[in-house]
């Protein structure tokens, strides 16, 4: 049942990030790719019915993880204090940069918010590179299961590091490179003419942003986690998700090339549920990794709630789950196609 | 820690005020846009489907602000609340991840097509595009309801060896008997707030004779839904939860509504100032024995005072939660004056045209956002001092590894951000205000 679970939470979170995922990536390019007010309203209308949905995943996935593992979420959110705090902060600024942009006809309001909604989404998508790169590294936790991290101590991997190492970084570079990409997809996706031109040339460049990044990645995770390929070892099936994150990582370059916006699109999504799978497997059964010591490691069974409510929580996660799916397809469905500019008045 | 356990309180307190006037705003307006549309669908009325328009407008700013400021209400469970999370997650995870599921996904979806889908949905795909968005926001209010109803009064769980506590009775948890009224009550609570607006805007458009025709469109609606409303709030919903409140925390009982002593035949306090050194209720204005009758319907029913129960089991701060209570529903009464004189005017057709009662109206407003906002503050302050009623004291519930420095910086960071987008906020509903319908 715990390891249902897990898969649950994983399979969430991977959601959350390969949705709000591509609305991330737009904003990160919101600033370089749409040149003028038409196009930046473009962007907006390409995402606007949609981002705030997405974003609901973050919540939900977040909600099934406090169901799940109660001990884990009140580790993880305490000890990873100041970085989610900001986090909620950049989500406000990017949120309401999406909402409020529109409302008014004033270039200084407009650039304000534009401004905010992309700084918004660079900053998020790096801190939740880091997160994962702090999740694959471990965290100092004491005998009781709790630990702090500040933001950053010496940029080293040592057993108290900060939130920032280097380790992080790269990792923050990664998801930075990743949702650019993806996110340059989608709107290459959505859109014609000189925009999708241009989101598709950095949706290139950012490939080997995503592509180095990646190699230095896996090697340095090597180095500092070997313990996350006893799991392959163990049980070499597995390989299946690295490989199909690599075939994604493929697809997005060739099918970029070809123009073919939707399959790179697909592509990148596939690159980002692959690896986050392929990590997810690697660090099963534990869920956060001590840096002090391997004993007071966080898994899913000294973390998770018990028998009877983890039954009764799969009877509705599956009935919400259902009518959530539904829900999606009808709200894309219904948007769906390249994005038409709406009079000024009625749309983003 | 003590000022660790200081500023993560204030931070909660402060951002989940902050985020309930968003919130109880769009579940009170949702249920008047529903109504709006209905009565566009059945009348073919084109004023009412504007005025809809023009509501959805207001409900999407609101919603958006609603949506920002509530997600560090979750995550506020474990980034201050640790010891907390991990002692009850077992049993109010199942509500919180049930709000995502049943609530969030549902809402989101469809209120960008009823924002921005009128002509592909149709008029009849359009309302149901309201329903679901209504829908939406009431269900995600029951299952936040119901996490708190467990923290006043817990049922359906069962202590594990390591001391947190899990979930063994799965519709105990949904059907707390403290839940059904504290639900309906918060719910009519928030269709007032949307009643006043509406009405304060009607008012003030025919007050300047600006867009007055939609004036009196909204005035209509905002003061039948507004008399209605102010009544249930009291009565029956109130009421019940004064007496819910009387049988599974009597100590709170005694505090919120002033009563030192225990005696037969007690009068209910309207007004004065709790002297907690002397224990007495300065410069009480009173109704004798009114107090017995409505929690026994018996003039010498005996009440139990505050001096009946030890110290460490009184709630932390008496006179704020007497205040916050008084304020509720000294509020709460004017509210039905208010809304019963504009119902009477309404039907003697006098209505548009008395200036007195549109001043009123438009001046309003905030009053029944501090009525709200005080009665969330009965029901907390109340529960103090324990963060679980019986089981987990507030001070045992804080994050143990977050020191007052970190959680200092974030609530001045809260307070900074909330403040700010505050202002942007109310510059541009002012703005929606003065354009007007289309």
């Amino acid at each position: 049942m715990e390891t249902l679970w897990f898969v649950i939470v994983a399979f969430m979170l991977a959601m959350y990030v390969i949705l709000d995922g591509f609305d991330l990536g737009a904003g990160i390019i919101h600033l370089f790719a749409a040149k003028n007010q038409n196009e930046r309203r473009t962007i907006l209308n390409a995402i606007g019915p949609v981002w705030d949905g997405n974003e609901v995943w973050l919540l939900a996935a977040g909600g099934s993880l406090y169901f799940a593992f109660p001990k884990l979420y009140a580790s993880s959110f305490s000890g990873f204090y100041l970085p989610l705090i900001i986090v909620l902060w950049l989500l406000i600024l990017r949120a309401l940069g999406i909402e409020f942009r529109h409302q008014v006809q004033n270039p200084l309001w407009k650039s304000f918010w534009d401004t905010s909604f992309s700084v918004g989404s660079i900053l998020l998508s790096i801190f939740f590179g880091a997160a994962l790169g702090n999740v694959v590294r471990g965290v100092p936790l004491n005998k009781d299961g709790y630990f702090f991290e500040p933001l950053w101590t010496t940029f080293t991997v040592v057993p108290e590091a900060g939130i920032l190492d280097w380790f992080t970084v790269v990792m923050g570079l990664v998801g930075f490179f990743t949702l650019t990409s993806h996110g340059s997809n989608f709107i290459a996706l959505k859109t014609e003419g000189d925009l999708q031109k241009r989101a598709r040339s950095i949706a290139a460049m950012a490939w080997w942003g995503v592509l180095v990044g990646s190699i230095v990645a896996f090697i340095s995770t090597w180095s500092i986690r070997p313990q996350i390929w006893q799991n392959y070892s163990d049980h070499p099936l597995g390989y299946v998700f690295p490989l199909l994150g690599m075939l994604g990582l493929v697809g997005m370059t060739v099918y970029n090339r070809s123009g073919k916006d939707t399959f790179a699109f697909l592509s990148s999504s596939l690159f980002i549920g692959g690896m986050l799978a392929s990590t997810a497997f690697g660090l099963y059964p534990n869920v956060l990794p001590a840096s002090t010591d391997p004993e007071y490691s966080l898994t899913i069974y000294n973390t998770a709630a018990q028998e009877y409510g983890l039954t009764v929580g799969l009877t509705w996660w599956l009935m919400g789950i259902m009518l959530a799916t539904g829900y999606f397809v009808f709200v894309y469905r219904s948007f769906r196609g390249k994005v038409v500019l709406p009079a000024e008045e009625s749309g983003y | 820690m003590e000022d660790a356990l200081l500023i993560a309180r204030l931070q909660f307190a402060f951002t989940i005020m902050y985020h309930y006037l968003f919130p109880q705003l769009t579940m009170g307006l949702g249920l008047l846009i529903v109504a709006m549309k209905w009565i566009a669908l059945r009348r073919n009325d084109e004023r009412y489907n504007e005025a809809a328009r023009f509501w959805g407008k207001i409900f999407a700013i609101n919603f958006a602000m609603g949506v920002v400021t509530g997600i560090p209400m979750e995550f506020q469970f474990g980034t201050n609340w640790a010891k907390f999370s991990t002692f009850a997650g077992g049993v109010i995870g199942q509500t919180l991840a049930m709000e995502g599921m049943f609530a969030f996904f549902l809402e989101s979806s469809f209120l960008g097509l009823f924002i921005f889908g009128e002509k592909k949905l149709g008029p009849r795909g359009h309302f149901g595009a309201a329903l679901a968005v209504f829908l939406g926001s009431w269900i995600s209010g029951y299952f936040i309801v119901a996490t708190n109803a467990w923290m006043q009064n817990p049922v359906g769980y069962a202590v594990a060896p390591d001391g947190t506590v899990h979930v063994n009775d799965f519709w105990a948890l949904l059907l707390n008997p403290w839940l059904g009224w504290q639900y309906v009550h918060t719910m009519i609570g928030s269709v007032i707030t949307a009643s006043f607006v509406l009405a304060a805007v009607g008012a003030y458009y025919v007050l300047t004779d600006k867009h007055a025709e939609y004036g009196k469109v909204f005035l209509r609606i905002a003061v039948i839904a507004g008399v209605v409303s102010s009544i249930l709030v009291a009565f029956p919903t109130g009421d019940a939860q004064v007496k819910n409140v009387y049988k599974y925390q009597p100590v709170t009982f005694a505090a919120m509504e002033g009563i030192f002593e225990t005696k037969e035949g007690v009068e209910l306090v309207l007004i004065g100032q709790p002297d907690m050194e002397k224990m007495k209720i300065d410069n009480p204005l009173y109704v004798p024995n009114f107090l017995s009758f409505l929690t026994h319907f018996s003039w010498q029913a005996e009440i139990k005072g505050l001096q009946a129960f030890p110290k460490d089991q009184w709630p932390t701060n008496i006179p704020l939660l007497y205040y916050s209570y008084h304020i509720m529903v000294g509020l709460g009464t004017i509210f039905i004056a208010i809304m019963a004189v504009s119902v009477l005017l309404l039907w003697r057709k006098r209505f548009f045209a008395n200036r007195q009662i549109l001043w009123v109206l438009m001046l309003s407003f905030p009053f029944p956002y501090i009525a709200n906002t005080a009665g969330w503050a009965t029901a907390e302050l109340g529960r103090q001092p324990w963060l679980v009623y019986g089981l987990m004291r507030t001070a045992e519930g804080v994050s143990p590894t977050v020191s007052a420095g970190n959680s200092l910086f974030t609530l001045l960071g809260f307070l900074g951000l909330y403040f700010v987008i505050g202002v942007l906020f109310l510059l541009l509903v002012i703005k929606k205000i003065n354009q007007g319908p289309a």
